[in-house]
């Protein structure tokens, strides 16, 4: 059951949230040790927490707009005493002291959590193959795999384990494995979600945003999530945008740009079901131009270079000091090396050096530098191509989903699976993927819609066009 | 200094904010705390948690700023990489090209004038105590680490390198210590580590250009500042009159042995991979903020001092000292005070200095009108000088006015004619020293002075009495 529909009849005492968590856990018995989804189920404290909804019903108390409604959490976002790992040996044990914001606002708002899911190691991959505790199986076909790095996340709404779900997105870790997973993503507009207790990639890069099955849905979830943090500086001042009542707004008269860039390189199903999508929304009133932003191109080069250099510190404090694993060695220096040896995975040392070599000196001009100059391009590439249009429509992945190793020995191959995705990240902008027709194999397709800063109440009513027409 | 050698030295001055809490979370900035108990996600750098700043210490960088005269400026953040187990995320945010402060001076006492190259907002690091005979990380059985230092809010001030001496450096400290308190801004302690000093020495022949410098850590004291620097000058011009050169390098200074050895040489120098924090956004103080912490600021010591030592021609290197007592206690008032009333600048500085200096807290009780009092009484000799330090010790201690004081103390001179009757008897009893005195040996005044104060338990006036001997003498 979708979640908008739960809920209300949760708050109107048809449906306990008990009776929906037991059917999210059984879901989850049913296909987890298959499916490699959860890497923790909290039943314990989703039970609890569901009694909390159904006694607060009973007592005449309204729960909240998620009232009952099971989510799933991607294992990068803290819980209170939950084990949280980002899929890492490093992190394995580690209980965070305390609770993430977004995951205040769900369970504010009425939300059971459910528990962790897989993801690519510190959300450094597109596949969920770099994940320290084996990879996550797309449900829609179990030889394939469900995108990355919020694979798990993806899966569990695909699966029906959870009604929503929160991933994050640093180059299209929302949107891409709901592409593949044929789900709704938002990866939100930098700074409309808090980002206090998400375990850092990319400071600058990263946002959470809803996993849904429906586009009212997601729209819903990033409604309760969204909002100014004191906790966060880098979170927007103005208070969380209204959604859920702008989603029938439709898209007449609105001008979208078909961009050239972002369908370059994909496959002809990808491609096809983007023309389809531009016709549909044509056909729903909007004028639809097709245009060209060559600076898109530089997207993927600069991102392997902004966001290995911020990974590279953020993932610095990992070193058998404080918490989490530490491998003994007779001293300090040989330690933190044993332990950051066994403790990391090749994706994320391969990333920790890439980004330790474009911050060093004699270096930093030349790379991080250049690639932050790239980064200005792009902002102001975006700027003037909004002056044009209101929308941008691309694809969200080159591929339906792919099969397991296909992509593991060549970095880069893997690397371009995010190439229609990382400008929106590099520009603090908003995008939506949403499921739209299928492709080879019989497997969903997912177009993407792009928009300007806090453009999400625009982006998510012409998602809603493409779902009805779908 | 050796002859036909000159020492350049800048100073890199690191003060503690006296902030309530830390710089980027709520934590206590307290010193002195069980371990590990002012900590929490943020300073521990927990995966997940996010720095968030401190207005209160923007504030504190500010004033410093200001009284520095330096420019306050938009600025912005930045992570400085480096593994080091008291640091929790293992790198320090600091500022690096745009600080909040730039380009200001510090006027020293003696005349001579330091320029400010910058003073910066950044975070303290934990604190590490190794156990084992090394005492130092490397070799150490154990190490354990506080972080209730974590994230407390440091400015770093960074000198121009205008200092040409081991004293004139002690004097910059000296002095930027007391603008340091002034502003409220720190409580500059140096020996509680908050006010902590590096200094980067160079030697040249004099008109030359600046010669290879090293930086000398572990200074914890003023007076470790002037010996290491001194040392470490002999120690250059030496190396370079022997044909050697000066390695760049950062040495410590050993307070026991008085020597400074290597700690690393420059090559081993950490590539700290500047980059702006990408969790902190720019620091853009308005104009009508800073214009408020600007105003509030209060009368810096350069500006009291020159105020206090205008009332005095002249002065003697002992009424220097005197001054310096009276900005460090904060009691510039009395002296200003008794200067305005047209009395004697001197007397009012050293009553100041000395009797309401010593007085612990007393300045709370003794009123400037009171402490005015008592020297004009004095000055029209209705009290001795005897007589006016008991009555300021009183109004020190109780508070009130001088009159009730010398009410109750009984404090009425004697009529001079009474008095004159007194000393006659003096100089009966008295006959060889009179002898002398009549003869012209003046230092037996005192002599006379003090027997009549015993015959008069301390009411006679001693210039009264020098006036009535004088006359005696005919």
């Amino acid at each position: 059951m979708n979640a908008i529909d739960l809920a209300a009849r949760v708050r109107r005492g048809e449906v306990t949230a008990s009776t929906a968590l037991a059917e999210s856990l059984s879901a989850i018995d049913a296909r987890n040790d298959e499916l490699n989804v959860f890497l923790h189920v909290d039943r314990d404290g989703a039970e609890a927490r569901a009694r909390a909804v159904d006694d607060a019903v009973a007592a005449g108390r309204d729960p909240g707009p998620l009232a009952g409604v099971p989510v799933a959490l991607k294992d990068n976002l803290c819980t209170r005493g939950v084990p949280t790992t980002a899929s890492s040996r490093i992190l394995e044990g580690w209980r965070p002291p305390y609770t993430a914001t977004v995951v205040e606002r769900l369970v504010a708002a009425g939300a059971v959590p459910v528990g962790k899911t897989n993801l690519d190691e510190f959300a450094m991959g597109s596949s969920t193959e770099t994940s320290a505790f084996g990879p996550t199986r797309n449900p829609l076909d179990p030889e394939r795999v469900p995108g990355g790095s919020s694979g798990g996340s993806a899966a569990s709404v695909a699966a029906g384990m959870a009604s929503l779900a929160l991933g994050s997105d640093t180059g299209g870790s929302i949107r891409q494995p709901a592409a593949l997973c044929g789900i709704v993503g938002v990866k939100p507009t930098y700074g409309l979600v808090s980002r206090y207790g998400l375990i850092a990639f990319a400071s600058s890069l990263d946002q959470i945003g809803p996993f849904a099955r429906s586009v009212a849905d997601a729209a819903l979830c990033l409604e309760v999530i969204a909002g100014h943090d004191p906790r966060d500086t880098t979170s927007l001042p103005e208070p969380a945008p209204s959604l859920v009542s702008h989603l029938d707004d439709g898209v007449a008269g609105r001008r979208v740009g078909l961009v050239s860039e972002l369908v370059e390189g994909a496959d002809a199903d990808v491609v096809a079901q983007v023309e389809r999508a531009a016709a549909a929304l044509e056909a729903a009133g909007a004028r639809v131009v097709r245009l060209s932003i060559p600076e898109l191109r530089l997207g993927l080069s600069a991102y392997y270079l902004i966001a290995p250099a911020e990974a590279s510190s953020n993932l610095a404090r990992y070193d058998g000091v404080r918490y989490g694993r530490r491998v003994a060695a007779d001293e300090l220096g040989a330690m933190n090396e044993a332990t950051r040896t066994l403790g990391f995975g090749d994706e994320v040392k391969r990333r920790i050096m890439l980004g330790t070599y474009a911050l060093s000196a004699g270096y930093y001009d030349a790379y991080y530098g250049q690639a932050l100059k790239v980064r200005t391009r792009m902002i102001e590439a975006f700027r003037q191509a909004y002056e044009q249009v209101d929308l941008l429509l691309g694809a969200t992945a080159p591929s339906v989903a792919f099969r397991f190793g296909e992509k593991t020995a060549n970095p880069l191959a893997m690397y371009l699976s995010d190439v229609f995705t990382i400008p929106t990240n590099l520009a603090g902008e908003a995008a939506v993927s949403v499921p739209f027709g299928t492709g080879a194999a019989g497997l969903p397709i997912g177009v993407q819609l792009l928009g300007p800063g806090r453009s999400e109440a625009r982006l998510l009513a012409a998602a809603r066009v493409l779902e009805v027409a779908s | 200094m050796t002859a036909g050698w000159e020492m350049v030295v800048g100073l890199e001055v690191h003060t503690e904010l006296r902030t309530a809490t830390k710089l980027f979370c709520s934590c206590a900035n307290e010193f002195g705390a069980a371990p590990n108990t002012h900590v929490c996600p943020v300073c521990l750098g927990l995966p997940g948690s996010l720095p968030v700043l401190n207005e209160r210490a923007v504030e504190m960088a500010m004033s410093i700023g200001f009284a520095l005269h330096c420019t306050v400026a938009p600025s912005t953040f930045h992570r400085k990489n480096y593994f080091y187990p008291d640091m929790p995320k293992n790198f320090q945010i600091s500022q690096y090209d745009l600080p909040i402060n730039s380009s200001g001076y510090l006027d020293l006492p003696d005349g001579s004038r330091v320029g400010i190259e910058r003073a910066h907002l950044e975070e303290d690091t934990g604190k590490s105590t190794h156990l084992g005979t090394s005492g130092r990380l490397h070799g150490a059985q154990r190490s354990l680490v506080d972080y209730n230092r974590a994230g407390v809010p440091l400015v770093e001030i960074v000198s121009a390198p205008d200092i040409r001496s081991a004293a004139q450096a002690r004097l910059y400290v000296a002095e930027l210590r007391r603008v340091l308190i002034a502003t409220g801004a720190s409580d500059g302690r140096m020996e509680e580590g908050s006010l902590r000093v590096d200094a980067n020495v160079s030697v040249r022949r004099p008109g030359e250009p600046f010669g290879t410098r090293c930086e000398i850590k572990n200074l914890n004291s003023l007076r470790s500042l002037q010996r290491a620097i001194d040392y470490e000058a002999d120690r250059q011009i030496e190396l370079i009159e022997d044909g050697g050169a000066v390695r760049q390098e950062t040495r410590h200074w050993d307070e026991t042995t008085g020597v400074t050895s290597t700690m690393r040489v420059k090559e081993e120098a950490e590539d700290y991979r500047y980059f702006r924090e990408p969790d902190l956004v720019d620091l853009a103080p308005d104009e009508a903020w800073r214009d408020r912490v600007a105003a509030a600021l209060p009368p810096m010591p350069g500006v009291r001092r020159t105020a206090l030592l205008q009332h005095l021609e002249d002065p003697t290197d002992a009424q220097r000292e005197s001054v310096e007592v009276v900005l460090d206690l904060d009691l510039d008032r009395y002296v200003h005070g008794a200067a305005e009333a047209g009395l004697d600048a001197a007397t009012a500085l050293a009553r100041t200095a000395n009797e309401v200096a010593a007085a612990e807290e007393g300045a709370e009780r003794l009123t400037v009108e009171a402490f005015v009092g008592t020297l004009r009484l004095e000055a029209s000799g209705q009290l001795s000088a005897t007589q006016a330090k008991t009555v300021l010790a009183d109004l020190l201690a109780e508070g009130g006015a001088p009159e009730d004081v010398v009410a109750r103390r009984g404090f009425t001179q004697l009529a001079s004619d009474a008095l004159g009757g007194v000393v006659d008897e003096v100089i009966a009893a008295n006959g060889d020293e009179w002898a002398r005195y009549r003869d012209g040996d003046d230092k037996l005044a005192q002599f006379f002075i003090g027997q009549v104060m015993a015959r008069t338990r301390g009411q006679a006036n001693g210039k009264a009495v020098v006036e009535i001997l004088r006359s005696r003498r005919g």
